[in-house]
């Protein structure tokens, strides 16, 4: 752990040249890979400096964090150990983030939700701890197949979001999202996320720099709460009874407190536009038929929107790459001249559409839809036949 | 309004308010060049009946030569402060731990009833320095909620939108700045607010 003192330009015990965080992610060489999503995780934790991993099995994370292991021996990663369970897990990464370790870990449906506990007590202990979620179905009967529900649920934990489309993607939100997630300002636990099996065991081609190049270790000293200490809040708070207090005082801290880190939410917009270029990404955004979504869904939807321009039907796209912090004002723009916006979801209620009804004027205009779930894919032309569908009658559309 | 913002205002990040880049500072809410802030504090502290300096535990314990500095340059602050201005406070933030009882407000703030401490001492103007930022932002929303406390931060990292006045990459030097700026305007400044010739 660094103490203050800037390491770049240093070499860490594995060899790797310690660079600033603007080169990694900018300017050094770049070179052509063929991975999985799994090995995308792979290959950015082994350029993270991070200080410890805890792992779950639990399909379809499993096998990154496997990698993740193998990291560890190979000396990338500076400790590492199975939990007892996903909520041991969460738990465990608290107490290594706690004590000024940067974390990393890994999880799927069902153990999302049984860590699901600790996600706000992340929050509300300022442990900027990077969570690498690749979604899977949640049901009963069991279903280890992609299915965003999960995704929906963790939302107003206050963690930040970024929900990758591709490997590539991955391979930057993992880096980029430590640097964003441990500024000061923010300090925050991040999910990066991607869909299980889309992105996870589906190879893609990407980009990466040398692996003989590292970020910054993260620097515990900047962070804005002390590190673990059982007399300092929130650890003393866990244990004492000013949360038992029924006073105005004890309600008004409980209050601001919670105020606080969404705000730090907030903050991170600053950061998060400057290294992601933006909060959504565009493409045809002036059309009248607008596909609206984030992750896997807004690769089917561009490939939808190729079929219907085949057709002369012209649809633009807007990818929603951080939940959290909502890109509020940008889907409000990005959507101001839209007619009709369809939001197709791998999940059954579609809880993107809501978010998104919830924030544009003439939500009537918000088409939720389709949806698939349970691990159905979902094939363009299913996209393009709603599309169709909700034209006939509606709108008359330039051909 | 309901909910808890009926009783504390909103934090600022979630109304728009950013924080300053380096070379930058804020002044209710408006990015201004650090100078322009150093300036406005030193007025501040200086037309404020009850300056206070709030120095938590970042400043109050050596840990590292830079808290070094840092404090011997915030009493050398309110050494000036004082020479203008009997009244001028310096009331540590020791630690964040909840007090019960009670604190005494006299002697100490805590970030989790802050307000307590304000009333009693009946301050008007004050500037956190060395205190973590969580809990910095936490005690100025509480104060700007439930006192009519002008608020000045003195911040290490990126500053405090909570503040109404907030320096960010706070250094020794800088807090140095601070005391120059206040030695050179308690000349024309008095703590009824005018100007004197």
């Amino acid at each position: 752990m660094s103490s203050g003192k800037s390491l770049i330009g240093t070499v860490n015990k594995k060899g790797q040249r310690i660079v600033d965080p603007e080169y990694l992610f900018f300017e050094a060489p770049r070179q052509q890979y063929f991975m999985t999503g799994s090995e995308v995780t792979r290959e950015a934790v082994r350029r993270a400096s991070v200080d410890i991993s805890v792992a779950y099995p639990i399909t379809p994370q499993s096998e990154a964090a496997a990698m993740v292991g193998d990291l560890y021996v190979e000396g990338y990663v500076g400790d590492y150990f199975r939990g007892e369970s996903e909520f041991a897990v969460m738990s465990q990464c608290a107490g290594a983030s706690f004590g000024g370790a940067r974390v990393f870990t890994t999880t799927s449906g069902p153990g999302t939700l049984r860590a699901y506990e600790n996600f706000p007590m992340w929050v509300g202990s300022r442990l900027p701890i990077l969570i690498n979620v690749m979604v899977r179905g949640i049901n009963s009967p069991l279903n280890i197949q992609p299915d965003t529900l999960e995704l929906g649920m963790i939302l107003d934990t206050g963690m930040l979001i970024w929900h990758a489309e591709t490997g590539q993607e991955l391979f930057d939100y993992i880096l980029k999202g430590y640097l964003v997630a441990e500024q000061p300002d923010v300090h925050l636990p991040i999910a990066v996320v991607i869909d299980g099996f889309f992105v996870s065991h589906t190879k893609d081609i990407l980009m990466i720099p040398s692996a003989d190049l590292a970020l910054p270790p993260y620097d515990p000293y900047r962070s804005p709460v002390p590190c673990m200490d059982m007399e300092v809040p929130p650890v003393r708070m866990m244990r004492d009874p000013f949360v038992m207090k029924s006073n105005y005082i004890s309600y008004a801290t409980h209050a601001s407190w919670q105020q606080e880190t969404r705000a730090a939410c907030e903050r991170s917009r600053k950061h998060t536009i400057r290294l992601l270029g933006g909060l959504i990404e565009e493409d045809n955004g002036d059309a009248d038929i607008l596909i609206v979504s984030s992750g896997t869904a807004v690769a089917q939807g561009r490939e939808a929107a190729r079929l219907l321009a085949a057709e002369g039907i012209r649809v633009g796209i807007v990818k929603i790459k951080t939940l959290r912090p909502f890109p509020t004002q940008e889907i409000i723009e990005a959507t101001k001249h839209a007619k009709l916006i369809f939001v197709p979801e791998f999940n059954v209620v579609g809880w993107m559409a809501r978010e998104i009804k919830a924030v544009i004027p003439d939500n009537h205009r918000v088409i939720a839809g389709p949806h698939v779930a349970g691990g159905m894919t979902m094939p363009p032309e299913v996209i393009v036949e709603e599309i169709k569908k909700a034209m006939v009658g509606v709108m008359e559309v330039a051909r | 309004m309901a909910g808890p913002e009926a009783f504390l205002p909103p934090a600022a990040a979630c109304m728009g308010v950013v924080l300053p880049d380096p070379g930058q500072a804020h002044i209710n809410g408006e990015i201004v060049h650090e100078n322009v802030a150093i300036e406005e504090a030193a007025r501040k502290l200086l037309r404020a009946k009850v300056p206070t300096l709030f120095p938590g535990p970042l400043v109050l314990w050596a840990w590292n030569e830079t808290a070094v500095k840092k404090a011997t340059a915030i009493y050398a602050l309110y050494t000036a402060l004082r020479a203008a201005n009997k009244g001028a406070l310096l009331i540590p933030m020791p630690d964040y731990r909840p007090k019960y009882p009670k604190i005494n407000p006299e002697v100490e703030i805590n970030p989790n009833h802050p307000n307590l401490t304000i009333w009693h001492n009946k301050i008007d103007v004050c500037m956190f320095v060395g205190v973590h930022c969580h809990q910095a932002n936490l005690s100025l929303k509480i104060i700007r909620g439930g006192t009519d406390c002008y608020t000045i931060a003195m911040c290490a990292q990126a500053g405090h939108e909570d503040a109404m006045l907030s320096f960010r990459d706070a250094t020794p030097e800088k807090i140095n700045r601070l005391t120059e700026a206040v030695k050179r305007t308690s000349g024309e400044v008095s703590s009824n607010g005018r100007v004197s010739h």
